[in-house]
């Protein structure tokens, strides 16, 4: 039964980037129009990009895409003036386990993006800009791709952008399944038509992007915003959020509750108020543990509901906010079970570069399996720690990182669990015929 | 030897090189094998061969690339591929019994194709979808909420012939034209952009903002845009 939320926690819904989704056809140039569609474009274009780049420094806006950074402050490192060619290059790549805010914006709203790219572009003086999209996301790139054209045939993208000089070249450019292509070095030698592995830094693609070149890498989510800053203004856009972890953001909700879907609200509203936002838990669920931003992001407990969800907060409560990926996991769900699914997940993806990763997260999936079959051995969680020891902080990327998140939290919060599996008082959730077709 | 391709293939494959820079052609090898999938169903040896002849590079530059990227597959593949997601959210919420269902009814696993030759099945990782889960794709447009039963009647629909309608996105297309669009040409059928409604997950915080009138106060889209002092 789906429980009605209270008004206070209804003014917690911010609808921004989200607000067009409920126009059916606003992925048309005309209909987009309508709804102050390239607006922010006239606007900018009449402004300086460096008052632009101030712009979104003071707006306060942070990468969506996981890490939190300042994003005027990486527009900032762009070099000006050094006669090389600049890039901007948006990850549309959306490939960590819960995120799903960035597929349903390209798709619904595509202009948005592309609004924004034209922005980002012209204040970070890039003639060249490319989306690269995650391969299976067929159904988003289509309506980008139609949305390109669309930009094109009305003068916003091409020569002279309405005649302001601006010359911009967009590709949509489809990646072909790998996650990996997300991490945004990894995703530079991708779209430079090489395996996706990540480079090594510095130097920053700041200054050696694509091509060499000063690149700024931002998330669909990030430069989607753009637009309504330059239109809002900063002050605008800051009363949402908190001091520093300001605006909307996307929280994606999927699991046990009742209502799952996206649900667009200020940084820093805590789980208790998504929760009741979403219609409340499933009947016979009780939340247990869940991630606050993907699977790379140290799982909570129902002890955390409370903590605002801001990048300031959540760190804090020792997780990370990453991209609001918000996974609900019941007492009927099994953490051991999640976590093992989840490093299957990194073992399938780790990109082979670093031993640390390719050999930790090899061995972690075995163990889990031994542990899961009802083989496990009280040295299999020591084992588990002491591997997560040499991957954190010892890996080349952030996937190997992210890889020892969900291990290390449900071994800090949920070791019964595990010793349940080792004691023989849960019975196997794998049987051995798996475990021996597992090798 | 030369791969003997067709002039259509050789202009596709010039107009996707085109796209980038004219010293930066290596760029155009993800889209380049995307296209030579379409031909094929598969990234075939000539299929290297080819994207190595358009870019000038060696054969195994292009092979090394080739498999390191899970949508390209080594062996021939149906017209439909079904994928079904067994990552944590899905799998918990009855995605591992679809996958599971699927293996037995179809007989094959993970990259096999049927003996009628009709599907190939592979379970993948989270689609970014996890709020419709548990889902499956064919050529990668989404079926939601799916349970092994549903799934079972879905393939045999696609053993007889028939299309079913995708819960989003466009109407099925072949895999091999879908290869087509991934190398970045636009879909050909009109009703392909158009096909797809936003479900109900998707749009679920923004229809609860719109029935309880909740806005965001205080927006002036004629603000000023600050003007830094001439330094
Ligand atoms: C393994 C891994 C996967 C990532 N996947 C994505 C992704 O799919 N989309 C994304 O925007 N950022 C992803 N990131 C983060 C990017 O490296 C980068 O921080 C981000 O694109 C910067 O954009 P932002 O500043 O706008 O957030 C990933 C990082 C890692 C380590
Ligand atoms: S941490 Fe993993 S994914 Fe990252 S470079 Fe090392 S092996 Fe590759
Ligand atoms: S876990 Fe299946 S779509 Fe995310």
């Amino acid at each position: 039964m789906s429980t009605a939320p209270r008004r206070e926690v209804l003014e917690k819904l911010t609808p921004v980037l989200t607000k067009r989704w409920l126009s059916p056809e606003a992925w048309r140039l005309d209909v987009y129009e309508q709804l102050d569609g390239y607006a922010a474009l006239r606007k900018a274009l009449a402004a300086h990009p460096d008052d632009l780049i101030q712009l979104i420094k003071d707006s306060g806006l942070r990468g969506r895409g996981g890490a939190g950074f300042p994003t005027g402050l990486k527009w900032g490192f762009i070099p000006q003036n050094d006669g090389k060619p600049h890039y901007l290059v948006v990850n549309a790549d959306e490939g960590e386990p819960g995120t799903c805010k960035d597929l349903p914006l390209m798709t619904h709203d595509p202009h948005s993006l592309i609004e924004g790219v034209i922005i980002a572009s012209y204040a970070i003086r890039a003639n060249r800009a490319y989306i690269y999209i995650r391969g299976e996301a067929v159904n988003a790139a289509r309506r980008l791709r139609n949305a390109v054209d669309e930009a094109y045939k009305a003068g916003y993208l091409g020569t002279n952008i309405l005649g302001s000089g601006l010359d911009l070249d967009v590709v949509v450019h489809s990646g072909a399944g790998a996650y990996i292509c997300g991490e945004e070095t990894a995703l530079l030698d991708s779209l430079e038509g090489f395996r996706g592995q990540p480079r090594l830094r510095p130097p920053f693609p700041a200054t050696h992007g694509l091509y060499a070149s000063p690149t700024v890498v931002n998330n669909v989510g990030t430069i989607a915003s753009v637009p309504y800053i330059v239109l809002g203004g900063a002050a605008w856009w800051k009363t949402m959020g908190t001091e520093k972890s300001a605006g909307p953001m996307i929280y994606s909700l999927s699991g046990r509750i009742n209502n799952p879907g996206q649900y667009e609200c200020g940084l820093g509203v805590t789980l208790r108020e998504l929760i009741e936002l979403a219609g409340g838990m499933q009947p016979g669920h009780n939340l247990k543990f869940w991630t606050p931003g993907g699977s790379s992001t140290p799982l909570l407990t129902a002890e955390h509901m409370d903590v605002p969800l801001d990048f300031e907060s959540v760190a804090a409560a020792g997780s990370i906010l990453g991209t609001t990926a918000t996974q609900l996991f019941s007492d009927q769900d099994c953490p051991v079970y999640a976590t093992y699914k989840w490093l299957e997940f990194y073992h399938h993806e780790s990109c082979g570069k670093c031993t640390p990763c390719r050999e930790g997260n090899f061995w972690m999936v075995r163990v889990y399996r031994r542990i899961l079959s009802g083989e496990g051995t009280f040295e299999d969680l020591d084992t588990l720690l002491d591997t997560c020891d040499n991957i954190l902080g010892r890996s080349f990327c952030g996937l190997g990182d992210g890889a020892t998140s969900p291990v290390t939290s449900s071994l800090q919060y949920f070791k019964q669990d595990y010793l349940d599996y080792i004691e023989g008082r849960t019975p196997p959730k794998l049987s051995a015929k798996q475990l021996v077709g597992a090798h | 030897m030369t791969v003997q391709y067709s002039d259509d293939l050789r202009a596709k494959a010039k107009e996707i090189v085109a796209r980038y820079p004219a010293d930066r052609s290596r760029s155009a090898l993800l889209p380049l094998l995307h296209l030579v999938q379409a031909e094929e169903g598969h990234v075939s040896p000539a299929g290297v061969e080819f994207c190595a002849e358009v870019l000038g590079i060696t054969k195994a530059q292009v092979g090394a690339v080739a498999t390191f990227y899970t949508m390209y597959k080594r062996r021939p593949t149906a017209d439909w591929l079904v994928s079904v997601c067994t990552n944590t959210m899905c799998n918990v919420l009855g995605g591992q019994e679809v996958y599971d269902r699927l293996t037995e009814h179809l007989g094959v696993g993970h990259e096999e194709t049927t003996a009628d030759g009709s599907i190939t099945l592979e379970h993948a990782e989270c689609l970014a979808a996890c709020d419709y889960g548990p889902v499956m794709t064919v050529n990668y447009e989404f079926f939601d909420k799916v349970d092994a039963d549903g799934a079972v009647g879905l393939v045999e629909k696609l053993r007889g012939g028939e299309r079913p309608m995708p819960s989003r996105g466009a109407r099925l297309c072949t895999l091999k034209e879908m290869a087509v669009q991934l190398a970045g040409f636009a879909d050909d059928r009109p009703e392909g952009v158009a096909d797809g409604v936003a479900g109900e997950p998707t749009l679920r915080g923004v229809r609860l903002a719109q029935e309880h009138g909740i806005s965001v106060p205080g927006f002036d889209p004629e603000t000023p845009i600050k003007a830094q002092e001439a330094k």
